[in-house]
């Protein structure tokens, strides 16, 4: 019997997902229907991967090799773990924040007409496998900070890096959805969300120790990208962390998501109410 | 879940509409502006009915069709469609009806017309062999087994109505809401497309609801008008009543082989005369009598080169209609 309820919960969940998946694989084939062009995006992408550790490089050089308390390597552990989670949710959920454009066009009509969730239609509506290029360089850099790094091997170790990664994944896919949401009120004004998507995904690759205190609070709590990877990494290091943010809130990654998630979850809400005009 | 094709639910396609009304606020610099765009409109529709709804650009179809579908919540009032609450039943009612946007496409403009047809189906939960019969009858019946393997993208803009069409039925819709279906189409593809609505309807009972600018949509689709004015319900009736009320007359326009005096021909009205009589205008009412009628009676007379039909324009049916509303209410 306990078979049989497995098979069936199964089953649900197949049929459950089809829809998604039928989209989802039609874009895949679509993307590497063009070869040449797929070439060059994923090159493209990398080269940008490639440019934001430079950037850090040439910082880190320019302070005499160390900025924050951090040195190069450590820095560049810090870059490697958060370039890799943002780079994944920008190939799963970057197109949420081109909302604006889909309200303009009509687009977002159409969803209404199908039996889904809103939201998860718009996630699984494209995916940008061009973004393995930028993933791929995070990779390289986030084993190589990790080897060049005096790093305790461990279970710890293990369950730190999968909770860092995990977490500061949510943590972006959760800024995209909320500008999303927040988009349904801006149709003109993508520059504000554009702050604190990309402002901070830019936040999330710095030393929080750097940081003035208004920052420290806006990266740190409200929009929490210091949780995506300098306190994870300051405890896979074992230093100490920053004013305001010891180390050991890196533990508190999930709660962080969470909290993003809610955000995220209540502005894309409202913004669905605004647009159909329920809230007033 | 069972889904069963032959018995259907009471509601079956069925919409109703009591005092519904939707504002809009306008910002405009500083000021904001109310604008109504549907205002206090009661009517239904009862389940395989066939109703035109027209009315002048920003007399509010669009409006009324995003509350029916529950895209857009209303001010006040209250809408049902298929015996369901539109915004609160969104996802249930939307594998119930079958919506097209003239002007937004629901296929993907980068894949072949199959594959599209593939995607609906896993979104609508239809098994292999639903999907494979219904796309089956759906290519013949619409003619589109020739471009079935082409990108959305090269379509001409009458194939990818039709796959339009075809994409919003393929779930086997109750209702079915066309939202100017035929606006670009040359005159075969209308045609075609009209009569593949006929025959789907009387196979499938389909309710349908169809807002448009052409006059002939309403003739050979529909066997009820609603006539909006700004956002108002300003005709409720037959399509004979509406030419009846208003006179929406059609004009057979002839050209002859030789110049003639002012045609007389039963049932018709000479409207006027160019090129000293070589090309002719007569008008005459579509439910009195027939254009084949009135084109035999003409070339009884004189000998018949060229000919074309003007259609009576919506926005000047619903012109004359508010006309008559305006003098019968001072």
């Amino acid at each position: 019997m306990g078979d049989g309820a497995f098979a069936e919960t199964r089953g649900q969940v197949r049929a459950a997902l089809r829809p998604y998946l039928a989209v989802l694989a039609s874009r895949v084939r679509a993307q590497r229907a063009y070869r040449t062009s797929f070439r060059a995006d994923l090159v493209g992408a990398a080269v940008v991967g490639l440019t934001e550790m430079a950037e850090v490089v040439v910082l880190f050089s320019a302070a005499n090799g160390t900025l924050g308390g951090l040195d190069l390597a450590q820095a560049l552990l810090v870059l490697g773990l958060a370039e890799l989670a943002f780079s994944s949710a920008d190939m799963m959920f970057g197109h949420v924040d081109n909302l604006a454009q889909q309200v303009r066009a009509g687009t977002v009509d159409i969803l209404y007409l199908r039996p889904q969730p809103l939201l998860a239609q718009l996630v699984t509506s494209d995916i940008s496998l061009r973004r393995l290029g930028r993933s791929a360089v995070a990779v390289v850099v986030l084993v190589g900070a990790l080897v060049v790094n005096d790093v305790d091997w461990g279970p710890r170790t293990v369950v730190l890096l999968a909770l860092s990664l995990v977490c500061g994944f949510a943590i972006f896919c959760a800024n995209y959805v909320g500008a999303g949401g927040l988009q349904f009120f801006l149709l003109n004004a993508q520059e504000v969300t554009n702050a604190f998507v990309y402002g901070g995904r830019h936040a999330s690759t710095q030393p929080a120790t750097v940081w003035l205190r208004g920052i420290t609070v806006i990266f740190g709590f409200v929009f929490p990208m210091a949780f995506c990877a300098y306190l994870p990494a300051m405890l896979l290091l074992g230093e100490p962390g920053a004013p305001w943010l010891p180390a050991w809130l890196g533990w508190f990654a999930p709660v962080a998501a969470a909290w993003s998630w809610a955000f995220g979850l209540f502005a894309w809400c409202s913004g669905v109410r605004h647009y159909q005009g329920g809230g007033g | 879940m069972t889904r069963t094709e032959t018995a259907r639910p009471a509601a079956a396609g069925s919409v109703e509409v009591r005092d519904l009304t939707r504002e809009f606020r306008v910002r405009n610099g500083l000021t904001v502006r109310r604008l109504t765009a549907v205002d206090h409109m009661t009517w239904s529709i009862a389940p395989g009915e066939a109703v035109g709804y027209i009315g002048a650009n920003g007399a509010g179809k669009s409006t009324t069709i995003k509350m029916l579908a529950g895209i857009l919540v209303p001010s006040t009032g209250e809408v049902t469609t298929c015996g369901l609450r539109p915004v609160k039943d969104r996802r249930r009612l939307a594998r119930r009806i079958g919506v097209v946007f003239g002007q937004r496409s629901q296929l993907w403009w980068d894949l072949p017309v199959r594959e599209s047809f593939g995607i609906l189906a896993a979104i609508h939960s239809l098994s292999r062999g639903q999907e494979r019969a219904r796309t089956d009858e759906l290519v013949e019946t619409l003619d589109m087994g020739d471009y079935l393997g082409t990108p959305v993208r090269q379509l001409s803009l009458g194939q990818r109505m039709r796959a339009e069409v075809a994409a919003a039925l393929l779930h086997r819709p109750e209702l079915l809401i066309l939202d100017e279906p035929t606006i670009g189409l040359d005159v075969l593809s209308k045609q075609r497309l009209r009569e593949f609505l006929v025959r789907e309807r009387a196979e499938h009972g389909t309710t349908l609801l169809l807002t448009t600018h052409d006059m002939g949509d309403v003739e050979r689709l529909c066997d009820r008008v609603l006539v909006v004015d700004h956002g108002r319900l300003a005709y409720d009736g037959t399509l004979d009543g509406l030419g009846r009320t208003v006179g929406a007359e059609r004009v057979l326009i002839v050209d002859l082989a030789e110049p003639h005096g002012d045609l007389e021909v039963p049932g018709a009205r000479h409207l006027r005369s160019e090129g000293g009589g070589l090309r002719q205008q007569l008008a005459f009412d579509p439910a009195a009598t027939t254009a084949a009628r009135v084109l035999a009676a003409v070339s009884e007379r004189v000998e018949v080169l060229d000919l074309t039909i003007a259609e009576p324009d919506v926005e000047d049916v619903v012109r004359r209609i508010y006309e008559r509303a305006a003098t019968s209410t001072s």
